[in-house]
Formats: C-alpha cells, structure tokens, sequence
C-alpha cells in the first residue's frame, strides 16, 4: 500500500513542469478595447499622444506622407513587425515544440492571420544571433518563465513604425513581452526599448480571449503599381510643409503640444500645463469602433 | 590631392592595430559568405571551381581573411573583385592570392570597373602612382554589366556610374541569389560620397534603385535576395528601401535649402538630417558632399 501511495505521489510531482510553466496554445482572438481608433480604423495623421517620442522621431513623423504606402511598392506588402503585430488584425495561433527525449519546452509558434507573419519563441536558452545577422519583421525572440508570466526578449527587428502614420521604430531596438494567461484570457505587455526615437521606454497592452472556433484562413498580398509615379519616387513632406498637422488637435478639440508627444505628456501631471483644455460636448469621430473595418464607428467628419 | 587623400587612407589603416580584428564567417544564402569584423565586408563565393572575394581588405589582414576562406574551402583564389578604389577594398589584392596560391601556379583575375584602375595608375607628371601597380586589377570592364560564371552559377557585375565613386561595381551571385553592393549601401551609418573620386548623391540613388529592381524579397518584404553592405550586417531589399528612403528624402530637402539659396553653414545650421542622425550617426562629411553634390550639378 505504502509504495502504491509513493508511486502515485511520484507520478503527480512529475506530472508538473520543472519551472512553471503556463500553456499559451490555442486560437486567440483580439479585444480592441485598448487604443481602439489607433488599432482599427487606423491612427490620425500627427496623432502621437500617449508616445514617449524624441525630437528626431517627431520629425520623421512630420514628413511622413501616406501615399507612400501605396507609391512604393515596396512598402504594399510590408507586415507589421512583431512590436505592432500584437495590436491590429492580432487573430493569432499558438502552438508549441515540446523535446520528446526530455518533455522539455523548447519553443513557442505564433501564426498570425495578418500577412500570414510567423514569429517562433525559443525557450530552450539559445542566445541571440551577432551583429552581423539579418534583421526581420519578426525579430529573434527567447523567452524565460517569470512565476507563471512568460518573459520575451526580441531584438533584430527590422525598421518600422511604433504607429501607423509614421512614428518611426528603429531596427536598434529592443521588445521586451510579458505574457500573462487567466483562464481563457490573454494579456500581453510590450515594452519597446528605442536609443534612436524614445526618451524611454514605451509600454503598452493588448488583450485576447481563446476562441476554439476561430479559422484564420489565408492573408495573400500582391504588389501592384497602384499610382503613377516615376521611379524612385519617395513621398514625403518637406519640413514645415505638411499641411496635417493641425487636423487632429482641431478635429478632437485638442492642444496642438499634446498631440506632439513626448515623455512629459504621458503623465497625469501633464495636465497642469494644460489648464486651458476644454473637451469637446460629445463626441463626434471613431466614438465607439467595437468592429474591424470601423462599422459602428461614430464618423461625422 | 586625390592620391594624396589615398595614400593617407592607407597610412591611416595600416597605422590601426590589425592584431585585434576578429574575422567572423556569416553564411549568406547558397555558396556565399559574408567575413565581416575587420570594418568593411568580404564576400565570399566558393565551390568546386575555386574561390571568389569581393573585397580584399588591407594588406596586413590577408592570412586572417585567408584563414576565414580556408575555413570554407582548400581551393585556389581565382577570382577578385574590386568594388572601388576605397583603400581598405584593395589592399589585399596582392598578397592574399601569393598566401592562398602559394602551392599552386595560379594566376589570379582581379575585376575592377576602368575608372578604379584609371585612378590608381593616375600619377602627378614625375611622380610613382600611389598605389603601387602589384594592387592594381588586371581584368578591367568598361561596359555596365559584365557577364561570367563560376562554382557553376552566373555571376553578373553591373558598374553603378558616378554613385560612391565613378568606379563601383555591385555584384550578383545569380544562383545563390546574393547581391554585394560595396560602399554604395551601409546600413546603419550614412553613406561616403566620394566627390574627389567621381561620386554623387544622385548617382548613389541611382544605384540604389537599380540595387532595388535587382532584389526580389521571397514573402511580404523579406529574405529572398540578400545584400552584403560595405559594411554592417546582412540585410534584404527592406532595409535597402529604407536606405533609398533615406537618401531621397535628404537629397530633397537640401535641395530645397540651396534654392532658398542657404550656404552649406546654414544648411548644415537648419539641420535637416536630424531626424536620421540618431539612426545613421555623425553627418558633417556626408552633409557637405550632398551639398556639394547638389549645387555643382547645374
């Protein structure tokens, strides 16, 4: 009876993972309540509230010009990189490898359902490539186990955006992910570490409930000359000439420093300098975006 | 003043403590390797043929650059190829093959466009040309692409006129699907605009964007073909747009500052890099060239 008893507490102990250890497979669909307008119908042009930005980062974002994305057609199919690719069209499938000789974890596997991107999260403690390798969209990402949080460091990242309408991210920087699962929800904290365009550390948050049902079919992007344009040509706004930059703070009844961005008015305190502000009476643009291509979103101008 | 500016490249570079540098072998795609550490890139194309550099370095760092490509193949050197008459390109032209052929009769071919050897046998009336005639190339091309095959894939080097210098070459390894590119794209530092040497900011944008048709990325912007830069990391066509981004967009607006007619001091006053600089670092010299560049074309 006795060696029944020890076998059977055996059997249990080494039922358990040797660290904690959360399972994060399955289908996970996205919450949007975070950030909505940014993430759904898409950023305003000179919105960079909320986005610890240098001045360098400022003024690369001032001469951004949208139709770049369509006149370069190098940029038409460009996935979002694995710092933004949690936060639009972030319908996600997660699976894992698991080292048959040992149990042991080695990696997790994220499909996303935009631009068909894959991103693989070694957990076997490889170290991260050398100067010289290639950067991705993706990035090289190794993840450690926090209690039952799952840390990421990823670096290698290609250039991209920290918003979609031209806040540069560098490819110096690094993403730092805290995943955190509760029950059949997801929460992940990002945090973008950028010497080239941030004062410091930008942190955000996004949110998925596991959704056995979800089909994530196939994303397909062809490139096209959609705008006549000569070669070589790269839209962009000259300094001082775009002509944008004000539509945001006057359509939100905003003041035009605020939507400048910057550490300083991340926090609460920032609100002294603003005594002035007085918000609109109602709301009357991407008031409540609750679907993906903005049905239900509030547009009267 | 060219040769002067030459020699002292080379004076500079054989001055830094060589014994230091780590050369670090980086598998690219197919048959090519990327020898990076020494600051400039050597590309490397191996097979049953033989072998094939791109970029010699200085002359001091041959047995280390041998010992990276014996590491990858025990064949003879036959090919070298000169991307332009940047010092530190060159100067292994002569006792890199003497080390790798030492035991086999071997002569090597060294490509170069024509203006890279015009430049180097160039000579004030009376005097030595600073680079001794042992460095020179001894195959020069003087149409804009150069066909040949080696280790059983084309290998095809186009000249890009008037870009870094007047003699860059860019050459594609067709099979493996690798570009080197020379000094005409660095990634993470601004390019030199060799005036004295015949180059120019548009030439380099160029260059640029026939390096872009030349690329075919193989999923949404990524891998595909590769570029080895003259130097840093490897990249894809991706990075190289953002580079040509980079440069157009500079070219634009100090443009637009010397038709408001701004001298090069207020040009470099108004600052119209700064948003670059964090990524690409100190721009004085690139900053001139491209205003130089810019106001000598009329």
């Amino acid at each position: 009876m006795n060696r029944i008893c020890l076998v059977a507490v055996l059997a249990l102990i080494m039922a358990k993972p040797a660290l904690a250890q959360v399972d994060f497979t399955g289908e996970w669909a996205p919450l949007y309540h975070e950030d909505s307008p940014e993430r759904l119908p898409g950023p305003e042009l000179a919105d960079y509230l909320e986005l610890p930005i240098n001045d360098a980062a400022r003024m690369r974002a001032d001469s951004w010009e949208a139709d770049r994305i369509s006149v370069v057609m190098e940029y038409q199919c460009r996935p979002h990189a694995a710092d933004y690719a949690m936060r639009g069209l972030g319908n996600i499938r997660i699976w894992r490898d698991i080292d048959q000789a040992s149990q042991r974890l080695v990696a997790f596997h994220l499909h996303f359902l935009a631009w068909d991107s894959e991103r693989t999260i070694y957990m076997d403690g490889r170290p991260h490539p050398g100067e010289f390798a290639p950067h991705t969209w993706q990035g090289f990402s190794t993840g450690v186990w926090e209690g039952n949080m799952l840390t990421i460091t990823t670096t290698h990242l290609k250039e991209n955006y920290m918003r979609r309408n031209g806040v540069p991210r560098s490819d110096k920087a690094k993403l730092t992910e805290h995943w955190m699962r509760h029950a059949d929800w997801l929460t992940v904290v990002t945090v973008i570490e950028d010497p080239a365009f941030l004062t410091e550390p930008l942190v955000r948050s996004d949110n998925w409930y596991l959704d056995p049902g979800q089909a994530i079919g196939v994303f397909g992007c062809e490139t096209a000359p959609e705008v006549p344009a000569p070669e070589g040509t790269v839209p962009h706004w000259l300094p001082d000439k775009n002509p944008n930059l004000h539509e945001f703070a006057n359509w939100y009844g905003l003041p035009f420093e605020a939507t400048r961005g910057g550490a300083e008015t991340l926090y609460p305190e920032y609100r002294s300098k603003i005594r002035d502000y007085k918000p609109p009476a109602q709301c009357t643009r991407y008031c409540a975006c609750l679907t993906l291509l903005g049905g239900g979103c509030n547009i009267t101008r | 003043m060219k040769t002067l500016l030459l020699a002292l490249a080379l004076a500079g570079l054989q001055n830094q403590n060589l014994d230091r540098v780590e050369i670090q072998t980086i598998p690219v795609q197919g048959n090519v390797y990327m020898l990076a550490g020494a600051g400039s890139n050597t590309t490397v194309q191996v097979g049953n043929d033989g072998v094939l550099v791109v970029y010699t370095q200085v002359e001091q760092l041959a047995p280390k650059v041998l010992a990276a490509i014996r590491k990858l193949s025990d064949k003879p050197l036959i090919w070298i190829v000169n991307t332009s008459i940047d010092a530190d390109h060159f100067g292994g032209n002569d006792a890199l093959p003497k080390l790798a052929n030492a035991a086999v009769r071997q002569n090597v071919r060294i490509v170069a466009q024509q203006n890279v050897l015009n430049r180097m046998s160039s000579a004030p009336r009376g005097a030595e040309p600073i680079v001794p005639d042992k460095l020179w190339p001894n195959d020069e091309y003087f149409v804009p692409q150069k066909d040949m095959s080696f280790n059983g894939e084309a290998v095809v080097i186009n000249h890009m006129p008037a870009a870094h210098t007047d003699g860059d070459s860019i050459v594609f390894f067709r099979s493996s699907n690798v570009l080197s590119v020379g000094n005409i794209f660095t990634p993470d530092r601004y390019p030199v605009i060799d005036l004295q040497n015949g180059g120019s900011v548009q030439g380099l944008i160029n260059a640029l964007n026939r390096i872009l048709q030349i690329t075919v990325p193989l999923k949404y912007q990524e891998g595909g073909t590769y570029v080895i830069p003259g130097q840093g990391r490897v990249c894809d066509e991706a990075d190289v747009v953002e580079f040509r981004d980079m440069m157009t967009i500079i070219r634009d607006r100090v443009q637009d500052l010397i038709k408001k007619g701004m001298t090069v001091e207020q040009v470099r006053a108004a600052r119209p890099t700064r948003d670059y600089d964090t990524e690409y670092g100190p721009n004085d010299a690139f900053l001139e060239a491209v205003y130089k560049s810019l106001s000598s074309k009329k």
